[in-house]
């Protein structure tokens, strides 16, 4: 391992100094299951590493005064999958955690730190975009906040600039009627790299009725994808499986995948679909039974 | 080169202190350090479990750990799980069910289990196969393994 020093302040002002430090090149480690090896295969070069885990802010797992949810940067995925509260209300974001890895890399790994990794196959991003949580940055003048939607910018690049620190994701309340649901396509039965992924979020009305549609692809395009034709075919219609369908047939004009040792672009777009249209009716059960 | 830091966990319910490099992992610590050999270099990038060690009672990949990040830490080796020089039901069920070959990958295959049935004291087969599946095996194949985490569950020895 290349050689460097190590830092863990306690806190986020502390953090953001250490990162803005013109006489270093640092880093930043939450879980460390990407950068660690970065930086032992030396596709990443810090002198400094900042770890991130002791400062209370990126720990904190808690509902917001308005009803959301509070995702710290550095909170573990196990630790996520664990609360009853989140499993149940932001179900699409738990269905990513638990596959996230195996067990040892959950018990390590954050969403934060798989948000600012930013590839292209991240299983958390999708399930983020889709129910709108803002990624909360702190900066050496203050904070800003994004939609995380907008916070990966191409294959492995994010709108963070030196030293600025993701703090949290932040998600709004999750309404009743309201579901979602998160899958991937991998060729083993555990901790593989998707070929293709999916989100979906479905909020009905008291009449049964699509009012809200969002659906996220992953892992064919340079960063996550919103289906947007798919969504908008689905809004006032009554949620049934050629609905659905229709609206997998969609979801895959939106991806332009790469050709690769996983999968075709013509795998992959079909994937899309089918992820499509099984994420949209785990959702709509899951909002039918959210009353 | 970065300065040593003085680390103090607790390892196998012993406090201990040592000192390491920043760039330093857990694994190396343990094995160069520590002359704790029982977690074992596989991959060294987080892909095959051979160094799972429990960090606070979670399973981890000790290669994908840093050495400093143990400070104040409970560590758990293979080592930690015999008593007495008898060996655990868990490690007696593995040896009686012939459930390793070459034995690189058993003590990660341990720590993960012994995490699992702490949790789920009775996993189904599926729960069994999922948990570790973080553990890689290339020489015996997974059903004897799972045949002895099964064993184990039941308090019967193969």
């Amino acid at each position: 391992m290349q050689d460097f020093d190590y830092a863990a302040p306690i806190s986020t002002n502390d953090a953001v100094r250490l990162l803005s430090d013109p006489s270093q090149k640092s880093v930043v480690l939450a879980g460390g299951t990407d950068i660690l090896v970065l930086l032992r295969e030396r596709r990443r070069r810090a002198t400094l590493v900042v770890d991130v885990k002791k400062i209370a802010e990126l720990n904190e797992l808690a509902m917001t005064a308005e009803g959301g949810l509070f995702l710290g940067a550095a909170v573990s995925c196990s630790r996520i999958y664990r609360e009853a509260a989140i499993a149940q209300n932001y179900s699409a974001l738990v269905d990513a955690v638990k596959i996230i890895g195996g067990w040892q890399i959950q018990s390590r790994a954050t969403v934060g730190g798989n948000l600012c990794n930013a590839s292209p196959a991240a299983d958390s991003i999708p399930p983020l975009a889709i129910y709108d949580a803002v990624a909360e940055i702190a900066t050496h003048s203050g904070r800003r906040q994004m939609p995380v939607a907008e916070f990966c910018t191409g294959v492995c690049k994010n709108v963070l600039a030196r030293g600025e620190l993701l703090v949290a994701i932040i998600f709004p309340p999750h309404p009743k009627l309201s579901g979602a649901a998160y899958q991937r396509f991998i060729p083993r039965n555990e901790m593989d790299i998707a070929v293709a992924n999916a989100a979906s979020y479905l909020e009905l009305d008291k009449a049964g009725k699509i009012q809200k549609a969002r659906i996220v692809l992953g892992a064919v395009a340079p960063t996550a994808v919103r289906a947007s034709a798919a969504e908008e075919s689905l809004v006032g219609q009554e949620p049934n499986e050629e609905l659905f369908a229709i609206a997998g047939e969609l979801a895959q004009q939106a991806a332009s995948p790469i050709d690769d040792m996983r999968g075709t672009v013509e795998y992959r777009q079909h994937l899309c679909s089918v992820l499509s249209r099984r994420t949209l009716t785990i959702a709509a059960e899951r909002a039918a039974a959210n009353k | 080169m970065a300065k040593k830091q003085l680390i103090t966990a607790t390892i196998n319910g012993e406090q201990r202190e040592f000192a390491c490099e920043p760039r330093q992992s857990l694994l190396e610590a343990l094995r160069d350090g520590l002359q704790l050999t029982g977690a074992k270099e596989g991959c060294n990038n987080g892909n095959c479990g051979a160094c799972t060690v429990l960090l606070d009672g979670e399973p981890v990949v000790s290669c994908l750990v840093l050495a400093v990040e143990a400070e104040g830490a409970e560590i758990e080796t293979v080592e930690g799980i015999a008593a007495g020089g008898k060996l655990q039901p868990l490690q007696q069920c593995f040896l009686e069910g012939a459930a390793l070959q070459c034995g690189v990958c058993t003590p990660g295959f341990l720590m993960t289990t012994k995490a699992l049935l702490d949790r789920i004291p009775h996993p189904s087969e599926e729960e069994i196969r999922f948990q570790l599946a973080g553990n890689l095996c290339r020489c015996t194949g997974y059903d004897k393994i799972v045949r002895a985490v099964q064993a184990a569950a039941e308090g019967e020895q193969t």
